[in-house]
C-alpha cells in the first residue's frame, strides 16, 4: 500500500509540475466550453418568436412578458391564427412559435393545469431544442411562482411540436457532446501518453524489476487521472449549469456515478492505447485517431447518427461516447431516471469489462 | 558460488541475431565486466538476465532461479540501472531516491551507508531537479537509486558511456568501493581500458562471447609477441607491415604502432625487417597486450 | 600546411549569466587534424555550434575557411562538413538515398554525386549494398558511411563530434584511416572524443575545462608538460585543476 501511494504521489508531481499537462486539464475544458456557450448564446440573443395568443388574459400575457423581458427573445411576428404558423417560419419571421390555448387564465386558476404548445423550427435542431429549453425554464419558473402562493399545485403543460425535423433526432445540446469528448480525451489520452512516457525514458523498465505488480502500476496511474477527470466532470456541469443556465433535471447522484463509469470506461481505454505504443508520440497519434475524431464525428455530437450512411451508423455502435451522450441528455435534459437508461449503463460497463480484461491480459511484465 | 548462469542463450529480434549462443557463470561478489562495442547484444543480454526478456532458446538462471518462472524471486534481489538512467527528470534527487526506496520497500534511512559515499556530494542539490544536474551527477543518482534497496545483483548498462574520462574514473571507483559487500556487479561497457578494473570479463561482438576469463588471463591468451614502434611516419609504416604480411598485423595506438609478431620471431629479425622500409624509428619495445589489443586479435581471427 | 583555416581570437558565448565559452584562442591550420576535448559541459558543443556558423558569437572574432562568423554563416555552412555519433544518417533511408540527399543539399550536380559516391563506395567496399537502409547496417559501418557522406562535397573543413563512440576497436582504427585519407585529400579534421588513444592520433590538441582552454599543444608535448605517459592522465590532472580553481 505504502508503494501504491509513493507512486500516486509522483504522478500527481508529474501532473503539477508540467505546464503543459495543467494547461490540457484544465485550460481546454473552460476554454471548450466558453467556446461552445459564447456561440450559442449568442444567437439566443437574436432568437425571434411568434406569439399565437389564444386566450390572451393575463396569464397568457404574464408569460410573454416573462419571455421577452428574459432578454434571449424578441417577437418576430404576432399570429391570428395556426395556418399562418407554416408560413411565419418560412419567412424566417421567428424560430419558434409559442401558442396559448383558449382559456388559459382561467383553466389555470380553476383546475391549475393548462397547456401550451411550443413549435420549433428544428431545422436547426440545436437552435430548436435549446429555445424550447430555455422557455420551458421560464415557465417552469413562472409555475413555481404561482405554487409559492397557492396551496394545491399548478401544472402547466408544454408540448413541443418541431416543424421540418419533427422526430428531432440526434438533436442535444452542447454540453454532453463536450463532457465525453473532454472526459475521453483527458483521461485515455492522458494516460495513455504518461505510460508510454516511462517506457521512453526508461524508467518502465526499472518499475518492471521493482517489486511493484503491474496491478499497482496500473492502478497507481489511472488513480490521479480518474480523480482530475472527475474534479473536470464537475467543472463542466458547474459551468454548464451556472454559467450557461443548462438545467439538471435528473438525479445528480446518477449523473456523477455514470461520468464515473464512463472516465474509467476512457482510462482502460488509455492503458490498452499504452500497451500497444512504444513512445509518447504514438500514443498521441492513435489518441487523436481513435479518440478523438470519433468522439467528435461519430458519436452524434456534431453529427446525427440518423443521418450518417449506414456503415457509419454501425460503426457508431463501437463508440462509447455515443451512449453517455444519450445517457447525459436523458439525465440532465429530459430528467428521466435509471429506468430509462439503464441499457447504456450496462453497454459503457461492457465496454469498461473488455478494456480492463484485454489491457491486463496485454501489459506486459516483461519488455517484449 | 554461482550468481548468474547462463546456458546456450538464443535471442533474435526479427533477423537480427542479438545473443547468439552464450553461454556463462558470473560468480557471487564478482565485479564482472560485458566488454563490447555497440550492437554487440551486451543490452539484450543484461536484460535477458533482469528478466525483462524471455530467452528464445537456452537458459538463465540467477541465484538459482529461472529467468522465465521465477522472475518475482529473481526481481526481489535485483538492481537495475538501464543506459538511459532510470531517472524522473521532472522530480528531484531527494524525490527520485525517496520514490525508489518506497517503492523496493525499504527507506532512504535504512540502507544510506550503502549509497553514503555517492549521494553525498549530491547532498547539496537535493531540491534540484533530476533533469538539471550533470552527466555526472545524473550518474551518481542513478546508482544510489538502484542500491537503495542493497540488490544482491546489480546490473548497470552503460554506466560511462558518453562520460568524460574524469567522471569514468570516479565511477569505477565508486564501484570499487561496493565490493566486498556480498554484492554481484555486472557492467557493461564498450571502453576497453575499464576491462582492467573488473574482477572478469567477457568480450563481446555481434551476440556472442569472443572469449571470458579475468582479464590478465585473457591477455596470456594473446597469440605471438607484440612490438611498440614509434615514428614520425606512422601510417605508412602500418601500410608497409600489412603489406608485407598479407594481413592486418599491425595497428595504430595512441601515437605508437603495435605489430604483432610470430613468438619465434627475435628482435634482431623484428629490427631487420623495420629497416628494410627505411622508414626512421624513434624506439621499439616489447610491450605486454592490452585487453583492446587481445580483442583486436580475436575479432581478427 | 601553415595557412590557418580557423582563427579564433577572445571568442564567448554566454547564455544569461552563464558563460559557456570564455575567451577562446586558438588557430587551427590548415591539413591537420585538431583533437577538441573537454569533460561533459566543459563547453564543446558549445564551441562547436558556432564554428559550425549555427549560432552566433557574443562577443570576439571567429573565422572559419575564410569567412566571418557574424556576417557570413551561409557560407561557412557551405565550406564545412559535419557528423556526430547522434545523428548522421536517416535510418529509414538507403545508403544510396542517403548520398543523394546530402549531396543535394551541398549542391552537387547529378553527375558529381553520382561519381563521388561510386569512388566512395568502391572505397569502402560496399557497392553492393548501396541498396540497403541504413538501420540494417552494422553501428560501426555506419559511422564510417557517415564520415564519407559528410566529406562528400569536398569541404575545407569537417567536425566530428565523438565519431567513434560505442564503435569495436577494430571498425574504429579503420576509421581513422578514412580520417588521414581525408587528410591526404587536403581536408581539415577538427574532432571530439571520449578515447584518450584517439586523442593521439590528432596532431594537435586543445583541452577545455569549464569553458575555458587550459592548454593546447601536440599530445606529445603535452605529456612532457604532465610529466606523464599516457594522454588519460594529462586530461585527468588538467580537469581536476579546472575543477579546484572554479
Amino acid at each position: 500500500m505504502k508503494r501504491l501511494l509513493a507512486f500516486i504521489r509522483k504522478e500527481f508531481l508529474h501532473i503539477f509540475r508540467d505546464p503543459r499537462t495543467m494547461i490540457i486539464l484544465f485550460g481546454m475544458p473552460v476554454a471548450q466550453l466558453l467556446i461552445f456557450g459564447f456561440v450559442i448564446s449568442n444567437e439566443i440573443r437574436d432568437a425571434k418568436i411568434a406569439i399565437l395568443d389564444k386566450s390572451n388574459d393575463q396569464q397568457s400575457r404574464e408569460i410573454v412578458h416573462r419571455l421577452l423581458s428574459s432578454g434571449y427573445f424578441r417577437v418576430g411576428a404576432e399570429l391570428e391564427t395556426e395556418a399562418s404558423i407554416e408560413a411565419c417560419f418560412k419567412a424566417n419571421q421567428a424560430n419558434l412559435v409559442v401558442v396559448f390555448e383558449p382559456d388559459f387564465g382561467r383553466k389555470l386558476e380553476r383546475n391549475h393545469r393548462a397547456s401550451m404548445q411550443l413549435i420549433a423550427d428544428a431545422s436547426d435542431p440545436n437552435m430548436a431544442e435549446m429555445l424550447s429549453n430555455y422557455v420551458q425554464g421560464i415557465v417552469f419558473e413562472y409555475v413555481n411562482d404561482l405554487n409559492r402562493t397557492s396551496e394545491s399545485p399548478t401544472f402547466i403543460q408544454a408540448s413541443y411540436r418541431m416543424l421540418f425535423n419533427p422526430a428531432l433526432k440526434g438533436v442535444y445540446m452542447f454540453v454532453p457532446g463536450t463532457m465525453a469528448l473532454i472526459l475521453m480525451l483527458i483521461s485515455a489520452m492522458m494516460t495513455s501518453i504518461t505510460i508510454a512516457r516511462e517506457k521512453e525514458m526508461g524508467t518502465m523498465e526499472v518499475l518492471l524489476v521493482s517489486p511493484l505488480n503491474p496491478f499497482q502500476i496500473l492502478i497507481g496511474k489511472l488513480t490521479p487521472y480518474f480523480f482530475l477527470s472527475l474534479i473536470n466532470a464537475s467543472l463542466i456541469l458547474l459551468m454548464a449549469y451556472f454559467v450557461f443556465g443548462l438545467p439538471i433535471l435528473g438525479s445528480s447522484l446518477l449523473l456523477v456515478l455514470v461520468s464515473m463509469l464512463f472516465i474509467l470506461m476512457a482510462l482502460s481505454l488509455g492503458v490498452l492505447i499504452s500497451t500497444v505504443a512504444k513512445n509518447q508520440e504514438v500514443a498521441m497519434f492513435i489518441s487523436m485517431f481513435a479518440l478523438l475524431l470519433p468522439t467528435l464525428l461519430l458519436s452524434g455530437f456534431i453529427f446525427p447518427i440518423e443521418n450518417m450512411p449506414k456503415i457509419l451508423q454501425y460503426l457508431s455502435i463501437f463508440m462509447p461516447p455515443k451512449y453517455f451522450i444519450i445517457i447525459l441528455k436523458n439525465l440532465m435534459i429530459k430528467g428521466i431516471g435509471m429506468s430509462y437508461i439503464w441499457k447504456e449503463v450496462v453497454i459503457l460497463g461492457l465496454f469498461l469489462l473488455v478494456f480492463m480484461l484485454i489491457s491486463i491480459r496485454k501489459f506486459k511484465i516483461r519488455l517484449e | 558460488m554461482t550468481a548468474i548462469s547462463i546456458q546456450n542463450l538464443h535471442k533474435s529480434f526479427a533477423s537480427n541475431r542479438a545473443v547468439n549462443e552464450v553461454s556463462l557463470n558470473i560468480n557471487r561478489g564478482e565485479l564482472f565486466g560485458l566488454i563490447g562495442p555497440d550492437g554487440a547484444g551486451k543490452t539484450s543480454l543484461m536484460r535477458l538476465i533482469a528478466s525483462l526478456l524471455l530467452p528464445d532458446s537456452g537458459s538463465v538462471h540467477v541465484f538459482g532461479f529461472d529467468t522465465r518462472r521465477d522472475y518475482r524471486s529473481i526481481r526481489k534481489q535485483l538492481g537495475y540501472m538501464p543506459g538511459r538512467f532510470s531517472l524522473y527528470p521532472d522530480l528531484t534527487v531527494e524525490e527520485n531516491l525517496h520514490f525508489w526506496a518506497t517503492v523496493f520497500g525499504t527507506t532512504i534511512d535504512r540502507h544510506y551507508h550503502l549509497i553514503e559515499q555517492i549521494y553525498k556530494p549530491l547532498e547539496p542539490f537535493k531540491k534540484r531537479k533530476a533533469g538539471q544536474l550533470s552527466g555526472g551527477m545524473k550518474q551518481k543518482l542513478a546508482l544510489s537509486c538502484a542500491l537503495i534497496h542493497s540488490p544482491s545483483l546489480l546490473l548497470l548498462d552503460e554506466p560511462t558511456t558518453g562520460v568524460d574520462a574524469v567522471s569514468r574514473m570516479e565511477f569505477w571507483d565508486m564501484l570499487q568501493g561496493l565490493k566486498g559487500k556480498d554484492m554481484t556487479l555486472l557492467v557493461s561497457t564498450p571502453y576497453m581500458d575499464e576491462a582492467d578494473l573488473c574482477d572478469r570479463i567477457a568480450l563481446m561482438q555481434q551476440g556472442k562471447i569472443l572469449s571470458a576469463g579475468n582479464p590478465h588471463h585473457l591477455r596470456t591468451q594473446f597469440i605471438g609477441r607484440l612490438w611498440e614502434v614509434k615514428t614520425p611516419q606512422i601510417h605508412p609504416l602500418k601500410q608497409r607491415l600489412n603489406a608485407l604480411f598479407g594481413c592486418e598485423v599491425a595497428h595504430l595506438f595512441g601515437q605508437c604502432l603495435h605489430w604483432t609478431c610470430q613468438a619465434d620471431m627475435s628482435i634482431d629479425k623484428v629490427e631487420q625487417v623495420l629497416k628494410q622500409f627505411h622508414i626512421p624509428i624513434d624506439s621499439l619495445r616489447e610491450i605486454e597486450p592490452g585487453i583492446e589489443d587481445c580483442f583486436i586479435q580475436i575479432a581478427r581471427s | 600546411m601553415e595557412k590557418d583555416i580557423i582563427r579564433v581570437r577572445n571568442l564567448t558565448k554566454k547564455f544569461g549569466d552563464f558563460v559557456a565559452n570564455d575567451q577562446l584562442t586558438f588557430e587551427v591550420k590548415q591539413g591537420e587534424i585538431f583533437g577538441f576535448l573537454g569533460a561533459n559541459g566543459a563547453g564543446k558543443t558549445t564551441a562547436i555550434r558556432m564554428l559550425c556558423g549555427l549560432s552566433k558569437p557574443t562577443s570576439g572574432e571567429m573565422e572559419v575557411a575564410g569567412f566571418d562568423a557574424y556576417t557570413q554563416t551561409e557560407l561557412i555552412k557551405k565550406n564545412i562538413g559535419y557528423m556526430s555519433q547522434k545523428f548522421s544518417l536517416y535510418d529509414d533511408l538507403t545508403i544510396w538515398e542517403n548520398i543523394r540527399f546530402f549531396g543535394g543539399i551541398y549542391g552537387l550536380s547529378r553527375s558529381a554525386i553520382r561519381d563521388r559516391s561510386k569512388e566512395m563506395l568502391t572505397r569502402l567496399g560496399i557497392v553492393n549494398l548501396s541498396n540497403r537502409l541504413i538501420r540494417d547496417i552494422p553501428p560501426g559501418w555506419k559511422q564510417k558511411i557517415a564520415f564519407s557522406v559528410a566529406i562528400l562535397h569536398k569541404p575545407q573543413i569537417v567536425f566530428l563530434d565523438e565519431p567513434t563512440g560505442g564503435v569495436d576497436p577494430v571498425t574504429r582504427r579503420q576509421f581513422w584511416d578514412l580520417i588521414y585519407e581525408a587528410i591526404d585529400q587536403g581536408i581539415t579534421v577538427f574532432v571530439t572524443t571520449h578515447y584518450m588513444d584517439e586523442a593521439e592520433y590528432c596532431h594537435r590538441l586543445s583541452m577545455m575545462v569549464n569553458g575555458r582552454i587550459v592548454a593546447l599543444d601536440s599530445p606529445e608535448a603535452l605529456k612532457q608538460r604532465f610529466g606523464s605517459s599516457s594522454m588519460n592522465d594529462v586530461f585527468v590532472q588538467l580537469a581536476r585543476s579546472g575543477e579546484k580553481s572554479s
